[in-house]
């Protein structure tokens, strides 16, 4: 299932390539474009947060450009099947000679994927998935993740829940990786009773069960982890079930961004969330990505967007320093991290994953009677991961 | 104990659910022998026309009627385009025809609705939360599809069961080619049918606009479960896809909710949770093992 954006790319790739003829010698000694393969989701429940990341990923190349440097977009649609996701990989690498990797969304497809590209010698920049498991003993040379590792969310969430006085909570996570993350990364950093959990089931939608165990339950508060179209079905049946107001909700970002507060609008009023970004950062970079990304596609950016143009701009200050080389002299040019985040602060550690201070977040209608997430104070700051330790690069 | 009651509503709402797109597609599978992936897809068409014009008009009614309207039309429209020509091809060039429809059904909702999903609001005259079991508000939306759900599968009864049509309908289901034999016309039937269970996954996927999100591909996943269900029940029969779907949306919903419960008792808490959340989205499958190895027909078989 190519999609549409590939197909113009691949046009304009073959663009390029009838401009590269005609150039003098000197131009096609160079060499041609960088070519990026970016494996995501674009389909089913997960298909806007892929969308999200591919659309900023291409409003940072500029003239098909990051860093100054030439490049050659593929993007595949995963569908959120890790079979598929491994065939797309195996293929860009045999068959397309596709060296730097990115976009993959869920950390299940992650798992699956990066192991394959990394044993051929393949680079892989994470613009959303940290998942446990490559983050620790098993981390690698080749393997960066820009947005966060997974524990993350959730620790800060942890931390947001004791800072707002919630003594005893309900946990809810889809049964995958990046959901036992979540219920892990929480438990980690809350000092609270937790008098319930519940796994639910990645493709699931109706949570009627959940919801009245929760009920039975009674906590102060519930902290879930349901990305995109999950998490805005959670909500919704969370206020048909009569529980929105009743039992307030801690949240890490995931579960209410940009796109699910629009589409579940006044229920999520006053819900707490934490994030490494918001839409509200008041930094040169972050303005100006919100402004371009307002404009060119006529929606808020939802963090995904901010990790698919960070992820961008991360490989673009590595192809500069590197000078459109993919191997070594990326690595050394990628760890230092010389671009500006829309994050302000950002660097990697020790195993490749960020360290970036994490903030709280709350719903509030604005005086235009616009529901917006709005900052409310650092939760953690220099915040890495509990597995940086075993991590021997 | 009203945790217990609460659940079962729960499962009986899922129930009913599965029931009104088990029934399209076990009397299609029963009398036509067409395995069609594409219902599904009638489901999603469904729940995006009625969650647009709901959107467009602010009518819940009208919206429902749309997302009826909108799968009974593509219904008929693939019925009479391409399913036609698959009666008589063997199942896999129907399962390879029908898969290449999702497909085609995804993209094509991708491309005029947007990969985000779309909301549906629950009608002011349904929304809120009544006591029917003292203590515990249970959404009146949901009970409104139960009620819904018990109308259709008593006006089918009554269909299938007691009029002329339902006879035919039925008599086709054992024996197709003797139908033919006494001059019905089959052809004409079968497209009646088709596009009857066409509305039935329309209304299903109109009514869940306002619970779920409505997205692209929501069809695939709820098919495994309705495939489930009319093995269950017993291929091509009514009152199979009833019982069938009362029992899948019972213990998938039972289980979810209790199963962690148990096993809590005989192992450490934390695997309890992941190991329960496991065995209860395996709970159906196992229910349909079990089933098979009694009934290899299924529980209410309709070919004799």
């Amino acid at each position: 299932m190519r999609q549409t954006i590939a197909r113009r790319s691949l046009l304009a790739g073959g663009a390029t390539f009838a401009g590269t003829l005609a150039a003098p010698a000197i131009v096609r000694a160079q060499g041609g474009a960088v070519k990026i393969g970016l494996i995501t989701t674009l389909s089913g429940p997960g298909g806007y947060l892929g969308q999200d990341i591919r659309d900023a990923f291409q409003l940072a190349m500029a003239n098909d450009s990051l860093g100054g440097v030439k490049v050659a977009l593929t993007v595949e649609d995963d569908g959120l099947k890790p079979a598929q996701a491994k065939q797309i990989a195996n293929r860009f690498l045999k068959t397309d000679g596709i060296k730097l990797f990115t976009g993959i969304v869920f950390s299940n497809v992650l798992e699956a994927v990066a192991p394959d590209i990394l044993e051929e010698g393949g680079m892989y920049v994470s613009p959303n998935a940290g998942p446990s498991t490559l983050a620790g003993k098993n981390c690698h040379r080749n393997y960066f993740v820009v947005s966060w590792q997974n524990d993350s969310l959730h620790e800060s969430a942890g931390e947001n829940a004791n800072r707002l006085g919630h003594k005893k909570m309900y946990l809810l996570a889809p049964n995958y990786p990046a959901g036992k993350d979540a219920i892990t990364g929480f438990k980690r950093f809350f000092k609270g009773e937790v008098v319930g959990e519940s796994y639910t089931k990645l493709d699931q939608t109706d949570y009627a069960p959940e919801m009245a165990q929760i009920r039975a339950a009674n906590p102060d508060a519930v902290f879930q982890f349901h990305p995109g179209g999950l998490g805005i079905a959670f909500l919704r049946q969370y206020q048909q079930a009569g529980l929105v107001g009743k039992i307030p909700m801690v949240l890490a970002a995931p579960s209410l961004d940009a796109t699910t507060l629009a589409a579940v609008g006044e229920i999520a009023v006053g819900m707490d969330v934490t994030a490494h970004w918001n839409s509200d950062f008041d930094n040169a970079a972050n303005k100006a990505f919100v402004a371009a990304f307002t404009e060119r596609f006529k929606r808020v950016p939802t963090y995904y967007a901010s990790q698919g143009y960070d992820t961008a701009l991360a490989i673009g200050a590595a192809l500069k320093g590197s000078k459109g080389d993919v191997g070594e002299a990326f690595r050394t040019a990628m760890l230092k991290a010389d671009f500006a985040s829309t994050r302000g602060k950002f660097r990697f550690g020790a195993n490749q994953h960020p360290v970036q201070d994490w903030f709280g977040l709350r719903v509030e209608k604005g005086a235009d009677g616009k529901l917006a997430l709005v900052t409310k104070g650092k939760v953690l700051s220099d915040h890495g991961d509990a597995y940086a330790a075993q991590c021997k690069i | 104990m009203t945790l217990l009651l609460e659940q079962a509503l729960n499962g009986l709402q899922l129930g009913v659910m599965l029931f009104l797109l088990a029934a399209g597609l076990t009397l299609v599978f029963g009398i036509m022998g067409l395995i069609n992936l594409a219902h599904g897809s009638l489901y999603m068409i469904g729940a995006f026309a009625a969650a647009w014009v709901q959107g467009r008009t602010g009518s819940y009614v009208v919206g429902i009627v749309a997302g009826l309207a909108a799968a009974g039309a593509v219904g008929a429209a693939i019925e009479v385009t391409v399913l036609k020509r698959l009666y008589d091809r063997d199942h896999m060039d129907q399962v390879l025809a029908t898969f290449g429809m999702i497909l085609f059904f995804n993209e094509a909702m991708a491309m005029l609705f947007g990969r985000q999903p779309l909301m549906a609001a629950v009608p002011p005259f349904l929304s809120g939360a009544v006591e029917i079991i003292p203590g515990v508000p249970y959404p009146v939306y949901r009970l409104a599809i139960i009620v819904v759900g018990i109308l259709v599968a008593g006006g089918l009864y009554f269909l299938i069961g007691h009029t002329r049509a339902g006879m035919l309908v039925r008599a086709g289901a054992t024996n197709r080619t003797m139908v033919r034999a006494l001059g019905v016309n089959i052809r004409l039937l079968t497209s009646a049918v088709f596009a009857l269970g066409a509305m039935l996954a329309g209304l299903a996927g109109a009514m869940t606009g306002p619970l779920l999100s409505v997205q692209v591909g929501m069809g695939d996943r709820i098919l495994i479960t309705t495939f489930v269900v009319i093995v269950i029940g017993g291929i091509g029969s009514i009152r199979g896809a009833l019982a069938g779907a009362l029992l899948v949306g019972m213990v998938d919903t039972l289980a979810r909710a209790f199963l962690p419960g148990l096993l809590k008792a005989v192992m450490a808490a934390s695997n309890a949770d992941a190991v329960g959340a496991g065995l209860a989205s395996m709970a159906i499958f196992i229910l349909m093992a079990v089933v098979l190895l009694v009934r290899p027909r299924g529980l209410f078989p309709a070919h004799g």
